[in-house]
């Protein structure tokens, strides 16, 4: 059994699943619950200055029958007095020594009013304070949070007012709708923040009422940019998370942004954070999800020889590159598995019409055949099924782009398999050293292909 | 065990329902349930329409390629199709791609002009003779051209086999009805009570109209030649009566059912479901014979129905009138005959009697009458690929020209499908 404790700057927790700071960690009473559940840690609904909340606050993004894969709120930090808040997160901390409990906290942008809070957090016995710079809605109307975010001086100044009077870690939240995530990251570090967390949710709207033409969701007729989370921003929380990464930043990150699975949290450690906030899903599924987040979680480090978390972290970073430093001699082709192949023509239709045009419909004879060769009078299961061509990639001709691979409804039936380009390795950024030529005219490309045998399609 | 009567035997599928069916479709690109379905309707495409709640499109995809859309979706044998053919199916369930296709059809009602684009009057008229599902979407497919299309039906009702020779569990006589009314809808004129032979000739309809089209389909059940046969009930009128009339339906205690075919089950599961405490089917051949699809030997097996295979009538037994069995030989079989089926032969010397308070007969319908004056192939209207008889500009389809393949209801559309599509090429270009 893989050890799942983590030591998150000085935070600890027997796992490395924290609620997310949002509804699910509204009151003592919830996070009381979640903790009976399994959840390692919660950082609290943000506290801060009195608010109003609206009515009607999530619009959600629904495909293909499967519900939420994206949500969108406006509901404001918490609502619920400070008093109220803190006298639960003391309550709450005593009663689960051995869980994270971190307070959020957003206030005027005065360095008394975060002095103010921070000793009154501290006063909780709360194991960390994240500063909320990212709420993307009515917070950020009044000069709080990703009016924070977006300013990296703003970002800066106030960690620091934070740090001159914390003594407990300080995690500073970081927006997502900002065009460098490094920048803002960056200027938290200057600030002096502990440890960082990404990603607070991104503008959205969610839809148009195709009856009303309203937006989704409407508060009395009216509807604006919301915070969207869930499974569909997950490949842009990774991406920040490793930019982070990439820029050499070594700070604890926190990741979150629609880990839904424990599969979704494996990539997170791999690409660089050291613990895990959850929300959309257990939104959308209640506390008990935590329990396969954990077993599934330490089956697989099980499986792949990792004893701690952080044996885990930032495991994949160095597979982290650009494009320029990418071999362009390096060769994949797709191959079709005729005996998983259900030949729904998924994949020659994508790549037909949409990609290289590398993929043909073969007959039993072994003839390649158009599309809808049948005779209009033949029918049945049997003659539909006994005549159906089967798909087969032309890899001479097949540019390895994986389109195929990601639209074939049946797992390991298309396989990217490596092949020899009878190339040296080479990357753009070799090549514009070597043969600058080559990436600036096009008849230095041309001849340069040529000689290498490269034939583009 | 509780009688479930006749009513339609699936339950319409539900909004929630549909939709979530219609997302497990994978969208196969040249479908091979789009190949698989005798009319060819863009299976993929309407049942996309359905996952993006665009009804009246699932509805207009459905109907381009078949217009008795609401009856294949309750009658045709999916398995042996559609969903026989869904991709889906090894490893998984197949779509319900008629019960989908039954969802588009029920939830747009009105799939008159609102659905169906009519072309501008041609000038052009076009008889069709007979109102069965071949007929129909003839007459339908024409009148979309804007042919002015006359349909004669001898019967009280239209609809033919839909309205009088189908199960009412699989297709209630309303849907048959609703279907006709649409097809009047597109501007088609249908006379019933008017029957070709009796009320008019072939030769009145060549004078009054630029072509004709026959889907007359076939006669009664077959003669069988045994002592007693006019105490045999006639398949076809059994389940005409459960339909019209099944309240007051006589339904014998012990029935025995003569014939393995899609109407002997139908009838074996009228008997059952109106009360009859013992149903049994017998068959000269044996099971792997027998041309009940396997899905329909299944669902009367579970019915409770029995089998006795290889085993052939000789005599009905009465007492007064009424059956009181049937006397029945033992068989076996030899080679294969012109059917490709094995023959069967007698046993000598191994009669026996089975009890039977009523025989009903299901062994095939007798051939069209000869008296049109047309070619004919095998018994049937011959007819060439354009689905034109001997005499130019006489076309027939449906069961009538079947000589080979399988008589079914979707196979009939499409029949009057391509031979419209030939009348129309035939009037407009006026080549004769």
């Amino acid at each position: 059994m893989a050890n799942l404790n983590i030591n998150f700057a000085g935070i600890r927790s027997p796992n490395p699943f924290w609620l997310a700071s949002a509804p699910p960690s509204n009151s003592g009473a919830q996070i009381h619950r979640a903790f009976e559940a399994g959840w390692g840690g919660a950082v609290w609904k943000t506290i801060g200055p009195p608010v109003l909340n609206v009515s009607n606050r999530y619009g959600a993004w629904h495909h293909g029958g499967q519900r939420m894969l994206g949500i969108n709120n406006v509901e404001l930090i918490s609502d619920r007095p400070l008093e109220v808040n803190l006298r639960e997160m003391a309550e709450v901390k005593r009663a689960w020594p051995d869980r994270a409990v971190i307070a959020s906290a957003m206030v005027e942008s005065k360095p008394q009013a975060w002095h103010d809070i921070v000793r009154r957090i501290e006063d909780t016995g709360a194991d960390g304070l994240e500063l909320n710079y990212g709420c993307p809605h009515g917070m950020s109307e009044r000069g709080m949070g990703s009016a924070v975010g977006q300013d990296p001086e703003y970002c800066r100044e106030i960690t620091s007012w934070v740090m001159n009077a914390a003594r407990i870690p300080v995690i500073v939240k970081l927006t997502p709708n900002i065009t460098n995530i490094v920048l803002p990251a960056r200027a938290a570090i200057a600030g002096g923040a502990n440890a960082l967390s990404l990603i607070n949710t991104i503008n959205s709207i969610a839809a148009v009422d195709l009856d009303t033409f309203e937006l989704t969701p409407s508060i009395g007729g009216k509807g604006g940019h919301g915070g969207y989370a869930g499974p569909a921003v997950k490949p842009i929380a990774l991406n920040m998370l490793a930019a982070l990464g990439g820029e050499g930043v070594t700070l604890p990150i926190s990741g979150m942004g629609g880990i839904t699975t424990w599969k979704d949290a494996a990539e997170f450690l791999l690409l660089g954070a050291g613990s895990l906030q959850v929300c959309t899903a257990v939104m959308h599924y209640g506390y008990r999800i935590v329990e396969d987040l954990c077993d599934g979680l330490s089956n697989w480090m099980d499986a792949k020889g990792f004893v701690t978390v952080a044996d885990v972290v930032g495991k994949s970073l160095s597979r982290v590159s650009d494009f320029k430093d990418f071999d362009l001699s390096f060769r994949v082709v797709a191959r079709i598995d005729t005996g998983k192949c259900i030949k729904c023509n998924l994949c020659y239709v994508a790549c037909n019409d949409t990609a290289h045009q590398c993929i043909d419909l073969v007959n039993a004879a072994g003839q390649v055949v158009p599309p809808f060769a049948y005779d209009v009078r033949s029918n049945g299961k049997d003659e539909s099924t006994a005549t159906r061509p089967q798909t087969r990639v032309r890899e001479d001709d097949c540019v390895g782009c994986r389109l195929c691979y990601n639209v074939c409804p049946v797992d390991n039936c298309i396989e990217m398999v490596e092949v020899p380009s009878g190339r040296e390795p080479v990357t753009w950024d070799q090549l514009s050293t070597s043969n600058p030529e080559v990436t600036q005219d096009w008849e230095a490309m041309k001849a340069y292909r040529e000689k290498m045998g490269i034939h583009v399609h | 065990m509780e009688s479930k009567g006749l009513q339609e035997a699936l339950p319409p599928l539900r909004a929630q329902e549909a939709l979530v069916e219609s997302n497990r479709c994978i969208f196969c690109y040249d479908a091979p349930c789009v190949h698989a379905c005798p009319t060819h309707i863009d299976i993929p495409r309407f049942i996309k329409k359905i996952s993006t709640e665009n009804l009246k499109g699932a509805a207009r995809t459905i109907l381009e390629a078949n217009l008795l859309g609401a009856t294949c979706a309750r009658v045709c044998p999916v398995q042996e199709l559609c969903e026989g053919a869904c991709v889906l199916g090894a490893d998984h369930k197949p779509i319900a791609i008629g019960r989908l296709q039954r969802f588009a059809m029920d939830e747009v009602p009105d799939r008159g002009p609102a659905v169906i684009p009519i072309a501008p009057p041609s000038g052009y008229k076009v008889a069709v003779a007979g109102s069965g599902p071949a007929g129909l979407s003839c007459a339908g497919e024409l009148a979309k051209r804007g042919h002015a299309v006359t349909v004669f039906e001898k019967r009280e009702l239209a609809g033919g086999l839909s309205t009088y020779g189908i199960i009412g569990l699989r297709e209630p006589v309303e849907t048959s009805l609703d279907e006709a009314r649409m097809i009047e809808g597109l501007g088609v004129r249908i006379e019933t009570n008017s029957e070709l032979g009796r009320d008019f000739g072939l030769p009145d309809l060549q004078g009054r109209f630029d072509a004709v089209f026959l889907s007359v389909g076939l006669g009664a059940i077959a003669e069988m030649k045994i002592a007693g046969e006019e105490l045999i009930i006639d398949g076809l009128e059994y389940i005409e009566q459960s339909k019209m009339n099944g309240i007051a339906m006589r339904i014998g205690k012990k029935v025995t059912v003569i014939g393995a075919g899609n109407t002997a089950i139908d009838c074996a599961t009228i008997a059952k479901r109106l009360g009859s405490g013992q149903v049994t089917m017998i068959y000269r051949r044996s099971a792997e014979e027998m041309t009940a699809y396997p899905h329909e030997y299944e669902f009367v097996k579970n019915e409770g129905v029995e089998f006795r295979f290889l085993t052939q009538p000789v005599k009905v037994l009465a007492s007064a009138g009424q059956v009181t069995g049937l006397r029945c030989v033992r068989m076996e079989l030899g080679a294969p005959d012109a059917s490709g089926r094995r023959s069967a032969h007698p046993v000598a010397g191994s009669e026996f009697t089975l009890p039977a308070d009523q025989v009903v007969k299901a062994v095939g319908q007798r051939q069209p009458w000869d008296e049109l004056g047309l070619a004919r192939s095998r018994g049937f209207i011959q007819v060439n690929e354009d689905f034109e008889t001997s005499v130019p500009g006489i076309f027939a389809g449906g069961d009538c020209v079947r000589a080979r393949g399988s008589a079914s209801t979707v196979m009939a559309v499409q029949d009057g499908k391509l031979a419209a599509a030939a009348i129309h090429e035939r009037i407009t270009q006026g080549a004769n």
